[in-house]
């Protein structure tokens, strides 16, 4: 894309602004953020990704997994500070993801041992397992609140904690990878999945777009998966104490 | 007075949440083989005073014995067994009532025979009927049947109960009353009973633990609730105090 055309898309900012001016939305202040954020953000990742695929060096490409997993983790442990230790929880819960999935694709020769293939592959994982995180995390702690009687109706009549929590972590970690089986099951119908579009209209073969897609697609189905299970089983043991008492009981 | 043989005694407990004191200090007994009946304005700590019985939250200080053995030393599920619990609005899992009467030994990875809960369903005044009857469908009454039935399935040689006849119409009410009198005389077994209801208190009940406010304020056979030597409790059986 030449420099002109790139500047030319700003046109798709410049309809946005206009009519929040005019209907007064006052939605320009947060456009304009965003674009300029995304311009700059977007640039750097470019550059940085150009650099580690010149140098080669697979310390960059470790850094660079470091760093990603680092923003996921940040992220996603604002969401279960009910639960005591979430961060390092979620960090081994992605670690984990990401060696499973890598280990896999390297390990068979699925893809080649580059910058080029192992980078944006562990963006998607990383990404991934952070949002499926979240969504368990969301659902398992108001599945608990929700079922706290079935939760002490268990324990009381002899149960481990992990009997008492079985329901709420099967229904908390259906519930959570259920929109990825789902999203599969139109893709293509509806719309074509970003990462496919973008490489058709970077001029790759359509039916090697699609072979590259299907790959993702299979390996964001592992990521969910494993990402809840693994999360779930790691986070309800620090709901009880050793004692089997369900933590920061509040009763009359 | 007569002196009974403790099932549980409690020595100096005291129990808090976040530094609020809920709890005590509390030192009494809860008579082997007899119904006890805890009468209390709410937030007195009666439910928290059950909880400490079969280990679901355990004293800050202080020293519990069930049946001599301190609570601490017991392994938590075995206790739990031993010190059965009905809750007060009888939650039941999904399924059957046959799923719910065979929960306690499924935890155990136990199954129970279908003559085996049918017996225990008769034991609490309920047909064979129920046995395959959804247990969403139950009434109140019939729910708290179940869920009383539920833990005799652990042949607790101690049951607790909270307040299980509470959003109970009258009828049902004492159809409760007379099941737990029953259950008390066939099996010999130690009942602890939080009601709201002094009437029954004395009439049911053969002891009694009046908490207010976290404090055991008077105990002893229930008709001291009749004439109460403490103020409070004076108050408290007047209605003065909810």
């Amino acid at each position: 894309m030449s420099p002109i055309a790139l500047s030319l898309t700003l046109i798709f900012v410049l309809i946005p602004l206009l009519l929040s001016r005019t209907l007064n939305l006052g939605l320009e202040k947060d456009t304009i953020v965003a674009t300029i954020r995304s311009i700059i953000q977007l640039f750097a990742v470019g550059y940085i990704l150009k650099f580690v695929f010149d140098s080669d060096s697979y310390l960059y490409i470790l850094l660079m997994i470091a760093l990603m997993i680092f923003a996921a983790v940040h992220n996603a442990s604002k969401k279960g500070k009910a639960i005591p230790g979430i961060l390092w929880k979620i960090t081994v819960t992605i670690i984990a993801v990401e060696v499973l999935t890598q280990a896999i694709l390297l390990g068979f020769g699925i893809v080649p041992a580059t910058a080029q293939y192992i980078i944006p592959i562990s963006g998607m994982v990383v990404g991934n397992s952070m949002v499926l995180s979240i969504l368990f995390l969301n659902r398992f702690t108001s599945e608990m609140e929700s079922q706290k009687n079935r939760t002490e109706l268990i324990l009381s009549l002899g149960g481990t904690p992990k009997q008492a929590v079985h329901t709420q972590l099967t229904d908390a970690i259906k519930a959570s990878t259920i929109p990825t089986i789902e999203s599969q099951k139109t893709m293509g119908l509806v719309q074509l999945p970003g990462m496919m579009s973008g490489q058709i209209i970077a001029g790759a073969d359509p039916v090697q777009a699609v072979q590259f897609q299907l790959l993702i697609l299979f390996l964001l189905l592992t990521t969910a998966v494993v990402s809840s299970i693994l999360l779930g089983f790691l986070s309800y043991p620090s709901l009880f104490n050793e004692r089997m008492q369900m933590i920061r009981q509040t009763n009359s | 007075m007569t002196t009974y043989e403790p099932a549980i005694h409690f020595k100096d407990v005291r129990y808090s949440i976040d530094e609020n004191p809920i709890i005590g200090p509390i030192t009494g007994s809860f008579p082997a083989g007899r119904i006890t009946t805890l009468v209390g304005p709410s937030g007195a700590g009666k439910t928290t005073v059950l909880k400490l019985c079969n280990g679901l939250i355990s004293a800050d200080s202080g020293e519990i014995l069930v049946e001599g053995k301190p609570v601490g030393s017991m392994e938590p599920t075995a206790l739990r067994r031993k010190v059965g619990m009905a809750l007060q609005d009888a939650p039941m899992v999904n399924g059957s009532v046959y799923d719910n009467l065979a929960l306690p030994l499924r935890l155990q990875k136990k199954e129970i025979s279908e003559d085996e809960a049918v017996s225990w369903l008769e034991d609490v005044g309920l047909s064979s009927d129920y046995l395959h009857k959804k247990a969403s469908e139950l009434s109140g009454g019939q729910r708290q049947k179940v869920s009383i039935a539920r833990t005799l399935v652990n042949r607790s040689d101690i049951l607790l109960m909270d307040e299980i006849t509470s959003a109970l119409d009258r009828a049902s009410r004492r159809e409760i009353e007379s099941l737990i009198t029953r259950i008390n005389q066939k099996y010999g077994t130690t009942i602890i009973w939080i009601t709201h209801n002094l009437e029954q208190a004395i009439s049911i009940g053969d002891y009694t633990w009046v908490l207010i406010a976290g404090e055991l304020v008077e105990t002893g056979e229930s008709r001291i609730l009749e004439d109460p030597a403490d103020e409070r409790v004076r108050r408290f059986v007047k209605g003065e105090l909810q």
